[in-house]
């Protein structure tokens, strides 16, 4: 997960030095030697694989978040990383004040699921039959609010955000994985997992489903479009505030914290196909593991044009094939 | 009293009326047929009981206004509506859709119970329950969409043009079934239609609508009967 980290050294680089101070050894014979570096690459490939998948599931969450809105909606949330990065906040004021950490976490959760709920019965609810454009310019505002409003409750400077998971490294074979890379990518695959089940073995669940897809024909059936929103708002609010959890140990909170992950997240989503879970869960994953990848073996790219390769990503997308790889196509009759 | 009374419905699609007042009675236990050509505002009638669309006049349902007055109020009342192109949420399965037309009902035994009578009714649905609704054929997707009202359990049922681009002999089988559904679950139905001979071989009654208003109503017999009716409205 090296490049969410604010490190100025290029993981490639160290991987480099460790690399040649290894080659340094006396070897029985040249053969030895490069199996050994072949081995090596491969834990390093290993490495950087699980790194990246680790960085793609945090992606994953606040994709599937702006999934699940537009789903229902058919406009993004661009307040979804906000709103990820208050709860954050709020999570940080719970341990601050000794609450135990998985805790403080499922209070959180709680909170920006009801929170959620609340926001879009009370801004977004007025506003439902408004044109799209205007909804975009609420979830901006919205951005501007929380973000302004973290900042004065909170301030702006980093504060460390403790870790749920232990700082040990687990050894596998040769290889060797973070603790915390390998612990975010169970939380999440258990949440996605959770998402999953809710979505197709219960009839809320279900009844939310129908009520994106078909909103005429499920109120027919009695199913109440607004209520169905509210809810979707509150697990979007509760995938967000996962990825802000998990994101929050690496990079240090504060206010604009979620900013540049928002826009990974975007990238994820498009890349999925904007309107579906699958894709977004795929494409968070899928560019987690290419941008570590890139980054570390690709010198020119290193940590500081990540972003750049996310939005080119974006463009990529949009005009070779604007349904990514598991969305739907959208045909208007004329 | 009757189970579902409209007085003087009207409704209009921006600067223009479409239903001109219409004021008819369903009587419980009844089948009742609203006939009339393309135009006339059979779905707009539907889409007004239903509260779909802004109306001004009365809809009573068992002697009361619909509260809420929306189709998400009305389906909680226990109408069932079957809308114009059947309301087949073609991206989920064929349980799926039968599912969520239980969606009102709290009791699962129950509700399997209903979800029983209704394969037995379709046989062709329990078949074929994993399929994507979307890939059934036109007459399989009018049972689904029959089937599915039914789970909802409905006092009263509205089905706006179950024959529309179907074969007539699903036609036939369709409008069997519901005669059927009728007298066995005791469900009324109010049921509009192009095909006057073969509503009107179901309905104890019926009313023509032309272009919003109600032209002739009456007992089925009595307008089957009637030459003058027959020739100018119902065209046989």
């Amino acid at each position: 997960m090296c490049f969410l980290q604010r490190s100025e050294a290029s993981p490639r680089r160290e991987a480099a030095g460790n690399r040649g101070a290894k080659d340094l050894r006396p070897s029985s014979g040249c053969a030895q030697a490069f199996f050994e570096r072949e081995e090596l690459h491969i834990q390093e490939l290993a490495q950087q694989v699980v790194s990246g998948l680790a960085t793609g599931s945090i992606f994953a969450s606040l994709a599937l978040a702006l999934v699940l809105i537009y789903r229902s909606m058919d406009v993004i949330n661009f307040a979804q990383g906000e709103l990820a990065m208050f709860t954050t906040f709020i999570a940080w004021q719970f341990t601050e004040q000794g609450m135990p950490l998985w805790a403080a976490f499922a209070a959180t959760m709680a909170i920006s699921f009801a929170g959620a709920v609340a926001l879009e019965r009370i801004v977004i609810r007025p506003i439902e039959r408004a044109p799209q454009l205007t909804i975009v310019i609420v979830t901006l505002g919205l951005l501007i609010i929380f973000n302004g409003l973290a900042g004065w409750i909170w301030g702006y400077e980093l504060k460390s955000f403790p870790s749920p998971f232990p700082t040990a490294p687990i050894h596998a074979g040769n290889v060797t994985f973070s603790s915390q890379d390998l612990g975010v990518i169970g939380v999440t695959l258990a949440a996605l997992l959770l998402i999953y089940l809710f979505f197709s073995r219960t009839k809320l669940g279900l009844a939310m489903r129908a009520a994106a897809l078909y909103p005429a024909e499920s109120r027919v059936l009695g199913i109440p479009q607004g209520w169905m929103l509210a809810l979707g708002w509150g697990l979007a609010a509760v995938m967000g505030t996962l990825s802000g959890l998990m994101v929050a140990p690496i990079v240090f909170l504060d206010p604009n914290m979620m900013q540049s992950i928002v826009v990974y997240a975007f990238a994820a989503a498009v890349l999925g196909g904007i309107d579906s879970p699958v894709g977004a869960v795929v494409g968070g994953l899928v560019l987690g593991v290419t941008l570590n990848l890139l980054g570390t073996y690709v010198d020119f790219i290193g940590t500081d044009l990540r972003l750049p390769v996310a939005f080119a990503i974006i463009v990529g997308v949009l005009v070779v094939r604007p349904s990514g790889m598991f969305g739907h196509r959208r045909l208007t009759r004329v | 009293m009757a189970l579902l009374e409209l007085d003087d419905l009207r409704a209009r699609y921006g600067e223009t009326d479409v239903l001109h007042g219409i004021t008819l009675s369903v009587e419980p236990g009844a089948i009742v047929a609203i006939l009339g050509a393309n135009g006339a505002g059979k779905t707009t009638t539907f889409r007004a009981i239903t509260g779909a669309i802004p109306t001004s006049g009365a809809v009573r349902f068992d002697g009361r206004p619909i509260k809420g007055n929306s189709p998400e109020a009305a389906a909680r009342l226990g109408i069932a509506h079957v809308p114009e192109g059947r309301g087949t949420l073609a991206a989920l399965t064929v349980r799926e859709n039968l599912a969520l037309g239980a969606f009102t009902q709290k009791d699962s035994k129950r509700t399997r119970a209903t979800y029983e009578r209704v394969v037995s009714y379709f046989p062709r649905l329990a078949e074929r329950c994993n399929q994507a609704a979307g890939t059934l054929s036109g007459g399989e997707q009018q049972m689904l969409a029959i089937g599915r009202a039914l789970m909802m359990e409905p006092r009263l049922m509205l089905l706006d043009e179950p024959s529309l681009g179907l074969a007539p002999l699903i036609v036939r089988e369709i409008f069997a079934l519901l005669e059927r559904i009728n007298k066995s679950d005791g469900v009324t139905i109010l049921v509009s239609e192009q095909n006057a001979k073969l509503a009107l071989a179901a309905a104890s009654h019926a009313y023509v609508l032309e272009t919003g208003r109600i032209a002739v109503s009456g007992p089925s017999a009595d307008l089957n009967r009637d030459d003058a009716v027959r020739k100018s409205y119902l065209g046989y």
